[in-house]
């Protein structure tokens, strides 16, 4: 070892070691173009310089990236002649490579803006680092110096192509003004890495992290593409690393795990749009898919969120979608379900991004808006301008100067036409996942004739095998909503197999009881974080410390070259005992992701987790301010000063737990209640199911038989028999809720059930209480006996109606979209399409004979059903497609009934005489959800549906805790998937009421008595309703206030924000301590 | 005119759910911007107290801006909508302390939008650089 000073500091390092590592070692920045940790110091660009002084001379100039450390010396990092000689250095530079960001920004640092030189506009400054890289790290010596003097320059051999480069682009990546190597290399350019996120549109590096925001949020080594893996050269990032991290050696390990239950959810395989060659993806550049468009249109895919297409990153004015690539075709007739949606959602968002002057087409056969909220996101985006065209076309051209295609179409009427796009999207349909049939031969599952594993109607996540789930695309194409609720349901059948074992792995962590610090001063311990480079490379954060301690209140500062390692977690514990500190900050990333680990830290340490604060000086500071450490560090202080500022106010705060009730509430008696209290029962959980009718079953009574030939009734009895069965499910038939009190955990409600009056205590709540019918008014409903309902129909088609074979020969009309789809109910019904196809093929069945029409607006035969949608047009069924503003009439001439409806394919009315006409009405939400939702304190839609937490995300609970949604009490839809629903909200509810007690969060509301006069202002903003305003006596007089149900808050803050007298604050987010964040950002620094 | 001496500060309340973390991916991802821009952590926008913002504006803050989820997307259902209703107020209120309208925005910046909030506070630096000091300014 050798001992040296610098600025005063003494060091020791080790023998025959440069001089820069050591001066950065102590977080001092030294400027270098250079120099590279994992390369041989080489002394170009002289940025380095530093004062050094031998003793017994005087001090000189030197490199310091390439001056061996001697015994003794003294060396000086900040005096006016370095300053000077480094500001001559980057003039100098700057002369010659003025177009270099790099050198244009030290430069700036040392006060040149211009050079009082003549600027040589070169692109290179001859600092090696290529040269280095390529003969050091990859063996090749590919590049090289030629010539002298100022001839000298950078080169391969004779310049030209030098077979000893293998075009890793290493050379590329570590010139440090940016320079292309393929100009001076090779005819090839580096070897590109797509971006496999970003569906190929970009590149990456061998080392990436995945995407921004993933879990874990870790960079991984590529073993296809690193080089040091592959041939034992670079290496260079195990060099970089400062947290050691790189480990070349780890292997893929095998482990076996013992489980009762499987859980399949292997997705699906977008369609591969190549085997579609009229479309010409992967000949035409601007030909791309909509998975691929979805990258584009992402702040954090390859263009920045900018919309720009592949062939010369121009912003298209014209965007055609060409929707059912890989769906409802010959091979694949099943409806992908979600392309209709995703097409109107990117043409949205595009029309948002770039407004009016962007033209979007989408070329649709029939729109399939049919979940909650599509039909009118759907007309959202006609009202936008997105245009929408009823056509397949059947190919793309490309104009090869432009780039730009052509596609030409038939309208319905049959005009043809032709479009220019400057760019057009295959909305690509979803077929079944890689490994399905490895699945299923490991599982023993049956696969359907396209690979997915279809289940059945009653059991939607089981497989054949018991024990085997399957959630999500793998059992039929769905969208997010479906796919969750199938994932919950999943986690509910498991649940029910399972429930003795839940919970019998998690291990509990134990800390030491915890430190009082009522009455204490305020003692804050500081801890400031290089994070390697990430920090400390641009930052001084030795002097950061320094300033820490100087604030008021902080007894204790260090830094760390990593603040979250397991050494600095000792130290930071040891620093909280020895210093007795009672506020610890720890000044490094963002508490979004490091936070809980501090936090526990500090508990070990005996205190209060919420004691703690952290300043995110890397995430908000030196990552975004890379280029000014002057300024980065003086806002570092900023941010440090910010959050003493803060941390002095801070309290203990407590999860407190309360016990509750492990009993669920079921309302409603329907598949959906039934499926969910048999779930929850078979849990182990007493239910209570209340049914508003005197019998069980619901809507589904009404159900006479199914599109796959399952016998609906027989199945419901059977359900309705085990549940009258099961011990644990207590039956009130004839109920009516009288009110329900209390909140997440112990909820108390009141009912009526054949006039006897109940009250039961239950920690959840669970809504299936179902819909109705539409009862129309339309097409002389009610006034002929032949004009009839779907349902009424199938009721009349299960007592024998066409039965008989000697009948003459019908004439059926169907009229779709009854009380769907209109002014007054805007929403799509989403199930009348498949039960009019239904009720169609059974009528085709008993009288092949009869005279079929459906007059549609759009058949929203969704996933599997599509195949009925095609036999029905076998089977010679006739569809005719109506317009919303050309509804059909209906007369009655003579006692004869009479359709009339234009034709947009014949281009004419046509006139039907029908022996029946069929209404397929919608489906409406009950009267009385209005009285349950206000009973419950939740929302409903504008349509009068109940209004889950989120749509997409959280489809069965309530923003409500304890309160869940399943059945068409939520929207319209089939069986199975009321069925996936009432399993969902089961599992929902069982993840509350598994536990014995519920902990409350702590960073909720509280209520200043003294301050609040009860004008409860605060009261209605609450989007929990948690807050009531209550009087009591105090001095003799009535007083005022609020109070706050610590179940219900979740410490939002609308109420601390709305009072006008400081009466009600979040805590450790007061407006005091609020203020004392403002009041120290605004004090300025020395 | 731009006054280049002039070096504002920028209080920024960012919610915690998404406006911070979107400040979060501008670091992650190197977007650089000016140093101008302090963030305070909030849970929700709806939490920002229009006193807070006045008290920062009066007290030598050259701007003040709120971010928060985009409507619809609150951690907390609505209160991104509670802070928009009372951004109106804090423009009314700013009038009778003379301060610049300018000086205070809202703006919504999910968690996944590092560039859009790295876009937003240079061109709020770039504007409050134009306006110039805030009178309050000792």
């Amino acid at each position: 070892m050798v001992t040296l000073i610098i600025n005063n500091q003494k060091i020791e390092v080790e023998e025959g070691t440069y001089l820069l590592p050591a001066i950065e070692s102590l977080g001092i920045k030294v400027p270098t173009l250079c120099y590279h940790k994992a390369l041989m110091p080489y002394g170009a660009c002289r940025l380095c310089v530093v004062e050094v002084q031998v003793p017994g001379r005087d001090s000189s100039l030197q490199a310091s990236c390439s001056y061996p450390i001697i015994n003794g010396i003294n060396v000086f990092t900040n005096t006016e002649r370095i300053f000077r000689a480094r500001k001559v250095v980057a003039e100098l530079l700057l002369a010659r490579c003025p177009d270099s960001e790099a050198i244009i920004n030290i430069a700036a640092e040392y006060g040149v803006k211009e050079p009082r030189i003549k600027k040589k506009y070169e692109d290179c400054f001859l600092c090696g680092l290529c040269v280095r890289m390529c003969e050091e790290r990859m063996g090749r010596s590919a590049i090289g110096f030629t010539g002298r003097g100022s001839r000298r320059k950078q080169e391969t051999p004779y310049g030209k192509h030098n077979v000893m480069c293998w075009t890793c682009g290493a050379c590329n990546f570590i010139c440090p003004v940016g320079k292309k190597v393929q100009s001076f290399t090779i005819d090839t350019i580096p070897i590109s890495i797509p971006d496999s996120f970003n569906m190929g549109l970009n590149e990456r590096k061998p080392v990436s992290v995945l995407y921004p925001q993933a879990i874990p949020n870790k960079p991984a080594i590529d073993n296809n593409t690193c080089l040091h893996l592959n041939y034992d050269v670079c290496g260079i990032c195990k060099v970089v690393c400062e947290a050691k991290a790189i480990d070349y050696e780890q292997k893929e390990q095998k482990s076996e795990l013992n489980v009762g239950a499987v859980i399949l959810s292997p997705g699906y395989n977008p369609f591969n749009p190549e085997l579609k060659p009229d479309y010409g993806y992967g000949k035409f550049k601007n030909v791309i898919t909509a998975l691929e468009f979805e990258r584009i249109l992402s702040a954090s895919g390859p263009f920045q969120g900018k919309i720009l297409r592949p062939s010369d990153k121009t912003d298209p004015e014209k965007i055609a979608w060409i929707q059912c690539v890989g769906s409802r075709d010959y091979e694949r007739d099943y409806c992908s379900a979600v392309c209709c949606m995703y097409a109107t959602k990117e043409a949205i968002i595009a029309k948002e991004h770039e407004g009016e002057k962007l033209k979007c087409d989408i070329f649709y056969m029939d729109m399939r808006a049919f979940s909650k909220g599509f039909e009118e996101y759907y007309i959202r985006a006609q009202k936008l301008g997105v245009n929408y065209i009823r056509c397949r076309p059947l190919s793309i051209k490309e104009i090869p100067e432009t780039n730009n295609l052509i596609i030409d179409y038939l309208t319905e009427n049959d005009r043809k036409l032709s479009g220019e796009y400057e760019l057009v999207i295959l909305s690509t349909g979803l077929t079944a996942p890689g490994q399905a049939k490895k699945l299923a031969e490991e599982f023993s599952l049956e696969l359907n004739k396209y690979d997915f594993c279809e289940t059945s109607s009653f059991a939607p996540v089981d497989s054949p095998k018991e024990g085997v789930f399957v959630t999500g695309v793998f059992t039929e194409p769905k969208d997010i909503p479906e796919s969750v609720m199938q994932g919950s349901a999943a986690a509910a059948r498991t649940l029910s197999l399972l429930f003795t074992e839940k919970g019998k792995l998690v291990k509990k962590k134990v800390y030491p009881p915890e430190k009082d610090i009522t009455g204490e001063e305020p003692r804050v311990g500081i801890f400031v974080c290089h994070c390697g480079k990430n920090i400390g490379g641009v930052i001084n954060v030795p002097e950061v410390v320094e300033y820490a301690r100087t604030l008021p209140d902080v007894v204790y500062a260090e830094d760390n070259l990593y603040t979250c390692s397991a050494e600095s977690g000792e130290k930071i514990k040891q620093a909280i005992k020895e210093h007795n500190l009672n506020r610890v900050i720890v000044a490094s990333c963002t508490p979004r992701t490091h936070e809980p680990l501090f936090q526990s830290i500090i508990q070990e340490a005996g205190l209060n987790p919420y004691l703690f604060e952290m300043a995110n000086i890397r995430d908000q500071c030196t990552w975004v301010h890379m280029h000014e450490p002057k300024l980065a560090l003086q806002k570092a202080k900023d941010l440090v000063r910010m959050a003493v500022a803060k941390a002095r106010f801070l309290e203990p705060l407590y999860n407190r737990k309360v016990k509750i009730s492990r009993d669920a509430l079921v309302i409603g008696g329907g598949v959906s209640g039934i499926t969910s209290a048999l779930n929850l029962a078979e849990q182990s959980f007493e239910v209570y199911l209340l049914e508003k009718r005197d019998t069980l079953g619901g809507n589904f009574m009404k159900v006479k038989f199914m599109l796959n030939g399952d016998d609906p009734q027989k199945k419901l009895n059977s359900l309705i028999n085990k549940v009258k069965h099961h011990p644990k499910i207590h039956i009130y038939t004839n109920s009516q809720i009288v009110k329900i009190d209390g909140s997440v955990g112990n909820f108390s409600t009141e009912f009526k059930s054949d006039d006897n009056v109940h009250t039961v205590n239950h920690g959840v709540v669970i809504v299936a209480t179902g819909a109705e019918d539409y009862k129309p008014t339309e097409y002389l409903y009610g006034q002929d006996k032949n004009v009839i309902t779907q349902t009424e129909l199938e009721e009349k088609l299960a007592n024998g109606y066409l039965q008989t074979t000697n009948h003459k020969q019908q004439t059926v009309v169907m009229i779709q979209c009854v009380g769907s789809r209109d002014e007054k109910r805007p929403y799509c019904s989403r199930i009348c399409c498949q039960q009019a196809i239904k009720n169609a093929l059974m009528i085709k069945e008993k009288s092949p004979d009869t005279n079929l029409f459906i007059l549609y607006r759009d058949i929203r035969t969704y996933g599997f059903n599509e195949g009925y949608y095609t036999k029905a047009r076998e089977k010679d069924v006739r569809f005719i497609a109506y317009d919303a503003d050309k509804k059909p009439e209906v007369e009655k001439i003579n006692g004869q009934l009479k359709v009339s409806v234009y034709d947009p394919v014949l281009n004419a009315k046509v006139n039907i005489k029908t022996d029946l006409l069929i209404l397929s009405t919608g489906v409406i939400p009950r009267d009385d959800a209005k009285d349950l939702a206000q009973k419950l304190k939740v929302p409903l839609t504008s349509d009068g549906f109940f209004l889950e937490a989120h749509m997409k995300l959280r489809p069965v609970d309530f923003a409500t805790d304890g309160v869940f949604l399943c059945g068409l009490a939520h929207f319209p839809k089939t069986v199975d998937e009321s069925i996936a629903q009432a399993l969902a909200a089961s599992s929902r509810a069982s993840t509350i009421i598994s536990k014995e007690e519920i902990e409350l969060a702590a960073v909720i509301s509280n209520v200043v008595d003294e301050n609040c006069d009860g004008c409860a202002y605060c009261i209605d903003p609450c989007p929990y309703k948690a807050l009531t305003l209550f009087e009591y006596m105090r001095e003799g007089s009535i007083k005022k206030t609020v109070e706050v149900d610590e179940l219900k808050c979740k410490g939002c803050g609308t109420c601390m924000a709305t009072c006008p007298k400081k009466g009600i604050y979040v805590r450790n987010f007061k407006l005091e301590h609020i203020a004392a964040q403002i009041a120290a950002a605004l004090q300025t620094v020395e | 005119m731009t006054n280049t001496n002039f070096d504002p500060i920028i209080l920024s309340f960012c919610c915690n759910w998404c406006s911070y973390a979107g400040a979060d991916l501008a670091g992650i991802s190197r977007l650089q911007y000016p140093t101008n821009v302090r963030i305070i952590r909030v849970m929700c926008s709806g939490m920002v107290h229009p006193n807070l913002v006045i008290d920062a504006l009066t007290k030598g803050a050259d701007g003040v801006i709120i971010c928060g989820c985009h409507i619809g997307d609150c951690h907390y259902l609505e209160g991104n909508l509670k802070a928009q209703s009372r951004a109106e107020a804090i423009k009314l209120m700013l009038q009778d302390f003379g301060i610049e309208d300018e000086r205070f925005r809202i703006e919504w910046i999910s968690a996944s939008e590092g560039p859009r909030f790295a876009q937003v506070m240079k061109d709020f630096t770039e504007e409050i650089k134009k306006i110039g000091p805030s009178p309050y300014k000792v």
